[in-house]
């Protein structure tokens, strides 16, 4: 097993979970508010929801993160760092990577989020109208805290998902754990189930305790009616 | 106040039309109720009243007709609506007090976010008006924890904390059990008699025996007799309404 001490695996690791941690946050806020656009009162707001979300989930993530390269980098030229600085390629490029991880992922908590809001029943948002709450806050105040409570399980699974999709993120040169396991891989044919097995077990570590921890603040916050 | 304002009907329906699809629920309904008027709406289920109800704050909005309340007709969905709901106390037959929050907050709620009351002020006023509905005890409580009674005792001083001009209850006490329903009717008793504006759909004939000044009975989507309760209870006019006393006061 020595020959893992030849290669940065814990800063390989590391670019994924900074990885994850941003694309999680920038989809969490993007997701939530395109469900607000999806049950909003407004035609224009809804439409536009409706068709994001339908064109960005249906098309393949390797397509949307080589896209955020070549499309919006290499053709149209946003540079999302400073291109003077040293490290601008490595950079913008983690940047493109993460603008796709939320433009894509932010649709599955969309949904969810959607699905959550349904398990609210609708005598809650008429109680808030009656009291004189406008629509944005019946929904921030009273629906969405409750909707969220009930989509924390399904939500760890788009966790999840998008802790194991940020290996895509290789395909536009990001050093995350699949760009130096391909490296591995190279240089160590003789021990080619050992690095897939090496790999595998810094996902899982990731990932379990993901789930295992949502699982648990999903049951402690539960809604009781 | 002012001869004006006093004559001024708090709630004023006319020529109100609602459709749901084919379904005709609301038929020309006239209505004026004046300040302080205590005003039980009685009728077999499917007759419209709830939905006479909900459309006096437009939870239900309505296809034909005006309504004013204190002399302002419905606004349009938006915020100046908003601001006349504020106004306007609903009590729902499911109570809908908000589950992810206690007691208290519930309470709060609204005079905080609508009226922009201090929370130290809000909390105040609010464990003030558990106390009057009596259940200051459950204040940090979570809805779920309560019984329906105490729930709907809640969802009462929730809507008074806004000191809303009239009070609208929807079937406050069809879902709760028997033994519960006095302690919900004795708090609106209690309401009525200090003069508050109040329409109130039920099925409680002693209530409205007791606390009402005017009894409207509604079949099919009209408004049949408009009565006080002595003539309505000792000599209804129409045949619906005999009809409907009569199954419900035999036993």
């Amino acid at each position: 097993m020595d020959f893992l001490s030849r290669y940065d695996l814990l800063g390989a690791f590391w670019v994924t979970v900074q990885l994850t941690v941003f694309s999680a946050i920038g989809s969490l806020v993007w997701g939530t508010v395109l469900a607000a656009m999806r049950v909003s009162p407004v035609p224009v707001m809804r439409a536009f929801g409706t068709a994001y979300v339908n064109l960005v989930r249906n098309t393949p993530l390797t397509l949307i993160i080589i896209g955020a390269s070549l499309g919006l980098y290499s053709t149209l030229g946003l540079a999302l760092a400073d291109d003077t600085s040293g490290t601008f390629l490595k950079d913008n490029n983690f940047r493109l990577a993460v603008l796709g991880f939320v433009a894509y992922t932010a649709t599955f908590v969309c949904e969810s989020l959607r699905a959550g809001i349904n398990t609210v029943p609708v005598g809650q948002a008429e109680a808030a109208r009656a009291l004189g709450l406008r629509f944005g806050q019946t929904l921030g105040i009273v629906v969405l805290p409750q909707a969220f409570r009930a989509v924390i399980a399904p939500l760890a699974s788009v966790l999840i998902a998008l802790t194991k999709n940020t290996t895509v993120a290789s395909a536009i040169g990001v050093a995350e754990a699949s760009l130096l396991m391909s490296e591995m891989i190279e240089n160590e044919s003789d021990k080619l189930f050992l690095v897939f097995a090496s790999i595998a077990v810094g996902f899982v570590v990731l990932t379990l305790p993901t789930g295992l921890l949502l699982g648990w603040v999903a049951k402690k916050v539960a809604v009781k009616r | 106040m002012t001869a004006a304002a006093a004559a001024t009907p708090m709630i004023r329906m006319s020529g109100v039309d609602k459709f749901f699809g084919p379904l005709h629920v609301l038929r020309n309904i006239d209505l004026e109720v004046p300040k302080g008027q205590v005003v039980v709406v009685l009728g077999p289920s499917g007759s419209g009243k709830s939905t006479l109800c909900r459309t006096i704050n437009r939870l239900e909005p309505i296809d034909k007709g005006t309504i004013e309340v204190d002399g302002q007709p419905l606004p349009a969905e938006g915020r100046a609506l908003a601001k006349l709901r504020a106004e306007v106390g609903m009590v729902f037959q499911q109570f809908n007090l908000f589950a992810h929050k206690t007691i208290v907050e519930n309470v709060m709620l609204a005079p905080v976010r609508v009226r922009g009351v201090g929370k130290d002020e809000a909390r105040r006023t609010a464990l003030e008006l558990l106390e009057r509905v009596g259940i200051a005890t459950q204040a940090d409580k979570y809805p779920a924890q309560l019984s329906g009674g105490q729930q709907q005792r809640a969802a009462i001083a929730r809507a008074l904390a806004m000191r809303p001009k009239v009070m609208l209850f929807d079937e406050p006490t069809s879902a709760l059990d028997p033994e519960m329903v006095q302690e919900v009717l004795d708090v609106m008793t209690t309401l009525a008699a200090e003069g508050m504006t109040m329409l109130v759909v039920t099925h409680e004939m002693g209530f409205a025996r007791k606390a009402a000044d005017r009894v409207l009975f509604m079949a099919d989507g009209e408004v049949v007799e408009d009565a006080t309760p002595e003539e309505f209870f000792g000599a209804p006019k129409s045949a619906r309404a005999r009809d409907f006393l009569g199954k419900i006061l035999t036993h």
